[in-house]
C-alpha cells in the first residue's frame, strides 16, 4: 500500500517533472533563433520619408471596426509599408479623447493628422487653426470653417448605392428588397438614398414593380437599430425583412452586418434564397461567414485616399480642395460579385455599365440630402 | 458587519482628541449595534467599511508607531501601486513587439530581450507619467505643467459623479445611474446653453443650474420610485441610464438639437457666454468647472459629517428600520440623497458641455458614470477619498493617451494596466496576503489566535 502510494508520488512527479521539461524545451526552441546583425542596414525609402510623420486618431469605434476608421487606418499602414513614413496613431475611447489626442499628436510633431468620422470635426477644426503649419485630414466631414490646413475626404457613396439598388431590384425574386441602417446619420443614410433611388430607377426602366423595405426615400425615415454594435438586433432585423418577403438585404450598420448574414445563413438552410449586399469594404473578402450569399457591396475605397493625401503632402503639394469619392475617380465602387456571378444576368450586367457611365456623364443625376456639397 | 470586535469598548482618547473624538467612537458604536440587530436585519446595501469611511477608527493611536505604518492604509496603497506597476509593466513587455521580436533569438542574445522588455515598460510608464504630472520634454513651462492641468480636467466630472454615487452609498442606495444623470444634466445644460443667448454671468449660472436640476430630475425620480413603490434603485437607475442614452440619442435626430443645415447627430455650440472660462488662460483647457467640483467636495463633507440632513442620510444607510424606529423618515432620506446625488452627477454633466465638450452628442457623459462608482467605492464613499481618487483616475485617462502616442501602447493594455491598479488597490486583503503584512487589530495577537478569528478577512473588504 505504503509502495504503491510512493510510486504513485513518484509518478506524478515525473510527470509533472516532464510537463516542467517539456515547458522549458519550448521555451528554448523558441528562443533559438539567430539574431539580427547588430547594425541594420538602412532602408531604401524615398529621401524625406523617413523623417515625415503621419498620424491618425480614430472616433470611439476604434481601428477595429471594419468600417471607416479600419479603412483609413489600413490606408495609413499602407502608406507607411509604401512610402517608408514614420506613423503615429490614438484610438479614442470616448468623445472626451478627441481633444487630448489631437493635441498628443501636435506634440508629437505630426506633419499630417488624419481625423475619422464627423465626430471629430469640431475638435480637428480647433486644432488646425491653432497649428497653422500643420496639416490635417478628416475622413467622412466637410466644413466650411475649415482653415485652408484641413483637408476634407468625403464619398458620394449615393453614386455606388444606386448601383446597388438597381442590382438588387433586377436580381429579386419576389419582388421586395430591403435596407436598415445603423444609426441615422447622413454618412448612413446617403446609402440608404442611392439605394432607394437604384430600385425606383429598375422600375422605371423596366415597368417593374420592386417594392423597398426599411427606408423611405422622402420621409427619410426607416429601419435603425441605434447603434453600430448590435448584431442581435441586425438579425431580429433582417429576419423580418425575409418574412416580409424580402430577398435581398442591405445593411448599413458595421459589424451589425454580421447579424443579417446570421438570418440569411438560417433562412437559407431552410430552402430560402435570400442574398446581402455589404457595405464599406468588400464583404467577400472582409465578413469571414456567409460570403457565398454576399451579392455585391458598395465600397468607400478610403486605403486609396488616405495614401493618396499622405503621398501629395510628402511631395509638397498638399492642398485643401476637398477630395470627393465618386464612381468616375473610384473612389466608391461596386464588388465584384464572386460566388454570385452566375445569378446575376448578362442583361442586367450591361444595364449596369451603362448606368455607371450615365452617372459619371451626369447623364443619370443620384441626388441625396447627404451627399457631399 | 465585524468591524468592532464584541466587548471592545470605545476608543480610548489619549488626551488631545477630546470629546469629539469620544463622541464619534460612540456613533460608530452604536451605527455597529444597529447594523446587525441580532442578526434579524438583511445586511445593508454597502459594506460598512464603505459606509462609514474610517476601518478601524479606534486602532492606531495607541500602536507602536511601526505597527501602525505596517498595518496602515498607506502601506497597503503604496504597496499596491508597486505591485500594479510591476505587473503592468510585465504586461506591456509581453505584448510589445519589439520584445517578441528579440525574444525569438533569446538564447543567442538574452540582453536583447530584457532591453527591450525594460525600455518598454519604462518607456511606457514615463509616457504615463509626462501625460499626466509633469511633461519634462516640455519647451516652454507652460507645456510642462501642462498635463497637470489636464489630469484635474478629466477628474473634474468624476470628481462631481463620484460624490454623487458616494453620497447614495452612505444612505444605503446603490446609485449606478450617475452615467443617465449626468446625460440628462448634460442635456439639459446644453439646451439652456446653446438655444438662449443671455449676457454672461447670467448664462453660465443657469447652465449650471439647467445642469443641477436635470441630473436632480433623474435621480430624484430613482428616490421617489424606491419611496413610494419599493422598486429597488440598482434596477431603476439601469433602466432609466438607457432611457436617458436613448431620449439623447433621439433628440439629437431633431432639428432642435441639431446645428442648422446639418442632420449630423451633434448639437450647435454652446454661446461662449454659457461656458466655464479657462482658470489659466486659453492655453490649458482646466476651467472653473474644476473649482466647483472642490465646493462640491467641502459641501458633501459638510453634510455628511456636520449636517443634521447628513446624519439622517447615514441612519438610513446604516439601518432603515432602526432609523425610523428612531422618528427619521426613511423615505424622505431616500428621495433626498437621490436628489442630490443626482444633482452632483447634473454638475459632471455641466463640466462636459460648458467645460470641455462645448457641444451635446451622444456620447457627452463618456464612460464617466461607471467610473464614478470605481471612484467612490475607491474613496471609501468618504468626500475627500473620493476626491483623491478622482485625481487618480484622471491621472490615468489623462496619461493614458500620452502613453498610447508616444510608446505605441494599445489604449486597451493601457486600460488593462490602469485596472489592475485599481483592483490591487481595491483590495487590501489581497495585497496583506501577498506581502505577508498583519491584519489590522490582529498585530498583538498570536498566529493560532488569527487563524481561528473569524474576522482574520472581514472589515476591510
Amino acid at each position: 500500500m505504503k509502495n504503491s502510494l510512493r510510486n504513485l508520488n513518484a509518478v506524478r512527479r515525473s510527470a509533472g517533472l516532464s510537463a516542467v521539461l517539456l515547458g522549458a524545451s519550448a521555451l528554448v526552441l523558441a528562443g533559438c533563433g539567430a539574431p539580427p546583425a547588430e547594425n541594420e542596414p538602412a532602408g531604401t525609402a524615398p529621401a524625406g520619408a523617413s523623417d515625415y510623420l503621419g498620424c491618425i486618431v480614430s472616433d470611439a469605434g476604434g481601428f477595429d471596426d471594419r468600417s471607416f476608421n479600419q479603412s483609413s487606418y489600413e490606408g495609413l499602414m499602407k502608406a507607411k509599408e509604401d512610402l517608408g513614413i514614420q506613423t503615429r496613431e490614438a484610438e479614442s475611447k470616448a468623445e472626451t479623447d478627441f481633444v487630448p489626442n489631437l493635441d498628443s499628436m501636435m506634440q508629437a510633431g505630426c506633419d499630417l493628422t488624419l481625423t475619422v468620422g464627423f465626430l471629430l470635426g469640431d475638435a480637428t477644426k480647433e486644432t488646425a487653426a491653432a497649428n497653422p503649419d500643420r496639416h490635417f485630414a478628416i475622413v467622412d466631414y466637410t466644413d466650411p470653417e475649415f482653415t485652408d490646413n484641413v483637408k476634407p475626404i468625403v464619398y458620394d457613396t449615393a453614386q455606388a448605392a444606386f448601383l446597388a439598388g438597381y442590382l438588387a431590384a433586377g436580381t429579386s425574386g419576389t419582388g421586395k428588397v430591403a435596407t436598415y441602417g445603423g444609426v441615422q446619420i447622413p454618412t448612413v443614410t446617403i446609402f440608404m438614398d442611392g439605394f432607394a433611388d437604384g430600385v425606383k430607377y429598375y422600375n422605371e426602366q423596366n415597368n417593374a414593380n420592386v417594392e423597398l423595405l426599411g427606408w423611405n426615400k422622402e420621409a427619410q425615415n426607416g429601419t435603425f437599430v441605434g447603434n453600430f454594435d448590435d448584431q442581435g438586433k441586425g438579425k431580429i432585423n433582417t429576419r423580418n425583412f425575409i418574412n416580409e418577403g424580402a430577398d435581398v438585404v442591405m445593411p448599413v450598420a458595421g459589424p451589425v452586418g454580421l447579424g443579417t448574414l446570421d438570418a440569411v445563413i438560417e433562412a437559407n438552410n431552410a430552402g430560402k434564397d435570400v442574398k446581402v449586399v455589404w457595405v464599406d469594404a468588400d464583404g467577400y473578402e472582409t465578413a469571414g461567414k456567409g460570403e457565398e450569399f454576399i451579392l455585391t457591396s458598395v465600397m468607400k475605397l478610403m486605403g486609396q485616399a488616405v495614401e493618396d493625401v499622405i503621398r501629395t503632402d510628402l511631395e509638397g503639394k498638399f492642398d485643401n480642395t476637398p477630395y470627393v469619392g465618386t464612381l468616375e475617380n473610384g473612389g466608391v465602387a461596386l464588388a465584384p460579385f464572386h460566388d454570385q456571378e452566375k445569378n446575376v444576368p448578362d442583361e442586367l450586367k450591361s444595364g449596369l455599365e451603362t448606368i455607371k457611365a450615365d452617372i459619371i456623364s451626369g447623364k443619370i443625376k443620384v441626388e441625396s440630402e447627404a451627399s457631399p456639397k | 458587519m465585524n468591524r468592532q470586535m464584541p466587548g471592545r469598548g470605545p476608543a480610548r482618547p489619549d488626551g488631545h482628541s477630546g470629546a469629539r473624538s469620544e463622541a464619534k467612537a460612540e456613533e460608530q458604536r452604536l451605527e455597529t449595534a444597529v447594523e446587525t440587530d441580532d442578526g434579524r436585519m438583511p445586511p445593508p446595501a454597502v459594506p460598512p467599511s464603505a459606509q462609514s469611511g474610517q476601518l478601524h477608527p479606534e486602532l492606531g493611536r495607541t500602536r507602536p508607531l511601526l505597527q501602525r505604518i505596517m498595518t496602515g492604509e498607506a502601506l497597503v496603497a503604496v504597496l499596491a501601486i508597486v505591485l500594479s506597476l510591476v505587473a503592468g509593466g510585465l504586461l506591456i513587455a509581453l505584448t510589445d513587439e519589439r520584445v517578441a521580436a528579440a525574444s525569438s533569438y533569446f538564447f543567442a542574445r538574452p540582453s536583447d530581450t530584457l532591453g527591450a522588455a525594460w525600455s518598454a515598460a519604462s518607456g511606457a510608464y514615463a509616457a504615463l507619467f509626462q501625460g499626466s504630472v509633469f511633461n519634462f520634454e516640455g519647451d516652454t513651462f507652460a507645456r510642462m505643467v501642462y498635463p497637470l492641468t489636464q489630469t484635474l480636467t478629466v477628474a473634474t466630472p468624476l470628481i462631481c459623479a463620484g460624490l454623487g454615487v458616494a453620497l447614495a452609498f452612505r444612505a444605503g442606495l446603490f446609485n449606478i445611474g450617475a452615467q443617465g444623470q449626468i446625460i440628462i444634466g448634460a442635456m439639459f445644460a446644453a439646451w439652456v446653453g446653446f438655444a438662449w443667448h443671455l449676457p454672461a454671468g447670467l448664462h453660465l449660472l443657469l447652465v449650471i443650474l439647467a445642469g443641477v436640476a436635470g441630473g436632480a430630475l433623474w435621480g430624484g425620480l430613482v428616490g421617489l420610485l424606491k419611496a413610494r413603490t419599493g422598486a429597488h434603485e440598482v434596477i431603476l437607475t439601469i433602466m432609466l441610464n438607457y432611457v436617458a442614452i436613448y431620449l439623447v440619442g433621439y433628440l439629437l435626430t431633431t432639428p432642435a438639437f441639431q446645428r442648422p443645415g446639418s442632420t449630423n447627430p451633434i448639437s450647435p455650440q454652446l454661446d461662449a457666454t454659457a461656458l466655464y472660462p479657462r482658470l489659466f488662460g486659453d492655453a490649458f483647457r482646466l476651467h472653473w468647472g474644476f473649482v466647483v467640483a472642490v465646493l462640491a467636495t467641502v459641501f458633501v463633507w459638510w453634510l455628511l459629517n456636520r449636517s443634521t440632513v447628513g446624519f439622517e442620510l447615514r441612519a438610513v444607510g446604516a439601518n432603515p428600520e432602526a432609523a425610523r424606529t428612531a422618528g427619521i423618515s426613511v423615505t424622505k432620506g431616500y428621495v433626498v440623497v437621490m436628489l442630490m446625488a443626482g444633482a452632483l452627477a447634473g454638475l459632471a454633466g455641466v463640466a462636459q458641455v460648458s467645460g470641455t465638450e462645448r457641444v451635446l452628442t451622444s456620447g457627452v457623459a463618456a464612460s464617466f458614470g461607471f467610473d464614478a462608482i470605481t471612484v467612490a467605492l475607491l474613496g471609501r464613499s468618504t468626500p475627500w477619498g473620493t476626491f483623491a481618487a478622482g485625481l487618480l483616475f484622471g491621472a490615468f485617462r489623462a496619461g493614458g493617451v500620452t502613453m498610447q502616442t508616444n510608446t505605441g501602447t494599445s489604449i486597451d493594455i493601457v486600460l488593462v494596466v490602469q485596472s489592475l491598479i485599481v483592483l490591487f488597490i481595491a483590495a487590501p486583503p489581497l495585497i496583506r496576503a501577498i506581502f505577508r503584512l498583519p491584519e489590522p487589530g490582529q498585530v498583538r495577537r498570536s498566529r493560532a489566535a488569527r487563524k481561528n478569528s473569524p474576522a482574520a478577512t472581514g472589515g476591510a473588504a
